[in-house]
């Protein structure tokens, strides 16, 4: 449904998007994650016929953004970081311009915006100045523009930002419930987002892709690499915590090793594995053959936003030697 | 065509619900109606001064009152046009509807000429203003309506101009005041410039002065329509409005 190739994006100095290719399969929910300045806004924009790119195609529906702008337009329901509405309308008469102005016939709009205010719960306040609305229900009205005309794609950026936490749970629900029919991409700060509704997640950091995948392949991949806790102590005396962490670093598997803690002669120790190894069993045995007692071995599990961090600082550094495997 | 018209209501309803709209039409009426005032009571007090001495030649209201009305009317125009047209685009960028626009199945274009629609029968509304006047001085004398209807024929058209002009020059900031600012120095310039030209006949004078939009506008006010003067502001409006559909482009582009 989507297609994006070599896609860049360069402003005046800052090279917003480098070459970046995805595709999109129809009625999958994408999530597109990054960190701030990373690009997502950019692609969208694109995306949506609203920049040209610099360089590479992008094509919607099979239509090219520049050479079809008008029926990938069509196609499109867009709502943009900060939700394009006009303050000196009231919400209802707003709907009833955007229903027009996406082409819907003026018979269907007031059934249409019916429909959408009750779906995105801006029923109460239909006849509201948008200027005198909070910042939620004016996201909820931003949303509600973008599916107003049933498009076969959406495009959100950020659409839960300045939600309460029920009205996010419920936009959640409004969007996997528009899964199936709609392909929908959605970009997003919050990674347990990303965990519910989208199927596959796409990662970009400066510009570039870091990772694109399934939420359940990528946490997966990096759940294979193991955290394990580990706290010991040696059974008269201090341990040397260099001694202790360089024996630690020779165990088969392990990628690194840090010291979280050290108190009362305990040394507590955060270790990740390299990807699909069991490090735990060898750790115990290297601990206790090295006469140190073990007190607690457990594993940590890395949490999307581990995943997250690492790969978009291996980004960054390129050094990073755990993060090699995952580049996609 | 129902975009156009679409997005030229969402313009006038911009205007109507803000106090623009209505500052502008009550700042154009006191105006006006002022300097009525003052064309009247001169043009009443000649007259009694001609009976007395008798004779000369018979005064028409069309000369002494409408003429000069109509005309400082067009210069009124200038200051009017970018109070209307500094809002048109650089809001639209400012608050980020503009994203809304250019991803809806709608052309430049179209948006392009909703807005200089809406900013035109605004215009309208406040020339209009005007209309009750001049509809005074029908009622009581008796004036050449089509030196009147000529007139205001000019009026439409420079306004037209004018409104093309400050569209383009809205298109090219997220900031209204900056609009507004360089669209009134450009309008200061077109009155100037045919002040300076005016008794000059030099041929870089000529040139200045057939592009200056406001001299077209004499031949108006006389009662006259020329078709030179017509087709000026024609292509003028058509050359400022492709103009601003090329701005838009190529800020896409840019930014
Ligand atoms: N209009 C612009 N002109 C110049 N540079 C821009 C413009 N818009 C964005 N950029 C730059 O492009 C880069 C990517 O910006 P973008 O808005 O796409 O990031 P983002 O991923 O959406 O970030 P965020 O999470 O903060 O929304 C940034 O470095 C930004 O400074
Ligand atoms: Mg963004």
């Amino acid at each position: 449904m989507i297609k994006v190739e070599g896609l860049t994006k360069r402003y005046a100095r800052t090279v917003a998007v480098d070459n970046i290719s995805f595709e999109v399969e129809k009625g999958q929910i994408v999530g597109f994650l990054g960190p701030n300045g990373a690009g997502k806004t950019t692609t969208m924009r694109v995306l949506t016929c609203f920049l040209p790119p610099t360089s590479g195609t992008a094509t919607v529906a099979g239509f090219d953004v520049l050479e079809n702008p008008m029926e990938v337009k069509k196609r499109i329901g867009y709502l943009p970081e900060t939700p394009p509405l006009y303050p000196e309308m009231e919400v209802i008469e707003y709907l009833k311009f955007v229903g027009k102005l996406k082409g819907i016939a003026s018979r269907d709009v007031p059934g249409r915006v019916d429909e959408v205010m009750k779906r995105c719960a801006v029923d109460d306040v239909r006849d509201k100045l948008i200027g005198k609305l909070s910042k939620g229900y004016r996201q909820r009205v931003g949303l509600a523009q973008a599916i107003l005309h049933n498009p076969d794609v959406l495009i959100l950026d950020e659409p839960t930002s300045g939600l309460d936490p029920k009205q996010i749970i419920e936009t959640r629900e409004l969007i996997n419930s528009l899964a199936g029919d709609h392909t929908i991409i959605l970009s997003t700060h919050i990674l347990s987002e990303v965990e519910h509704s989208c199927e596959r997640v796409i990662i970009i950091s400066h510009g570039k892709l870091v990772a694109i995948d399934s939420v359940a392949n990528l946490t997966n991949r990096l759940r294979g690499s193991e955290a394990v806790a580990l706290e010991l102590d040696a059974a008269g005396g201090r341990p040397n915590p260099t001694e202790v962490q360089q024996r630690l670093e020779t165990v088969a598997g392990v990628s690194r090793v840090m010291m979280k803690d050290s108190k009362n002669g305990k040394l507590i120790f955060e270790i990740e594995s390299l990807q699909g190894k069991q490090i735990r069993a060898d750790l115990a045995r290297t601990v206790v053959n090295s006469g140190w007692n073990l007190n607690e071995l457990r594993s940590v599990g890395l949490s999307l936003e581990d995943i997250f961090l690492q790969l978009t600082a291996a980004e960054q550094k390129d050094t990073e030697p755990e993060t090699q495997g995952v580049q996609a | 065509m129902r975009s156009v018209i679409l997005i030229c209501r969402k313009e006038l309803n911009a205007y109507f619900t803000s106090p623009i709209a209505y500052m502008l039409m009550a700042f154009f009426a006191l105006i006006f109606g002022f300097v009525l005032f003052n064309a009247t009571r001169d043009f009443i007090r000649f007259s009694f001064q001609m009976q007395a001495q008798g004779g000369g030649a018979p005064m028409s209201i069309n000369d002494q009152i409408i003429t000069p009305l109509l005309g400082f009317a067009s210069t009124i125009t200038l200051f009017l046009v970018p109070m209307i047209t500094m809002r048109l685009f650089a809001e639209e960028k400012r608050s980020g509807t503009i994203e809304l626009l250019l991803t809806s199945p709608v052309t430049d274009l179209e948006i392009i000429l909703g807005k200089w629609l809406g900013a035109m029968l605004l215009f309208l509304c406040i020339l209009a203003m005007s209309m009750i006047n001049v509809a005074l001085l029908f009622a009581w004398g008796k004036p050449d309506l089509k030196p009147v209807l000529v007139a205001y024929l000019g009026l439409i058209l420079q306004g037209g101009c004018l409104l093309a002009i400050g569209a383009f020059i809205s298109t090219t900031t997220k900031n209204q005041i900056i609009a507004g600012g360089v669209t009134f120095f450009v309008c200061l310039m077109l009155w100037l410039l045919n002040w300076f030209t005016a008794n000059d006949t030099g041929a870089v004078y000529q040139v200045i002065n057939y592009l200056s939009i406001v001299t077209h506008f004499d031949n108006f006010s006389k009662g006259v329509v020329e078709s030179k003067d017509v087709i000026f502001y024609l292509s003028m409006i058509f050359f400022a409005l492709f103009s601003t559909s090329r701005a838009m482009e190529s800020l896409r582009w840019r930014s």
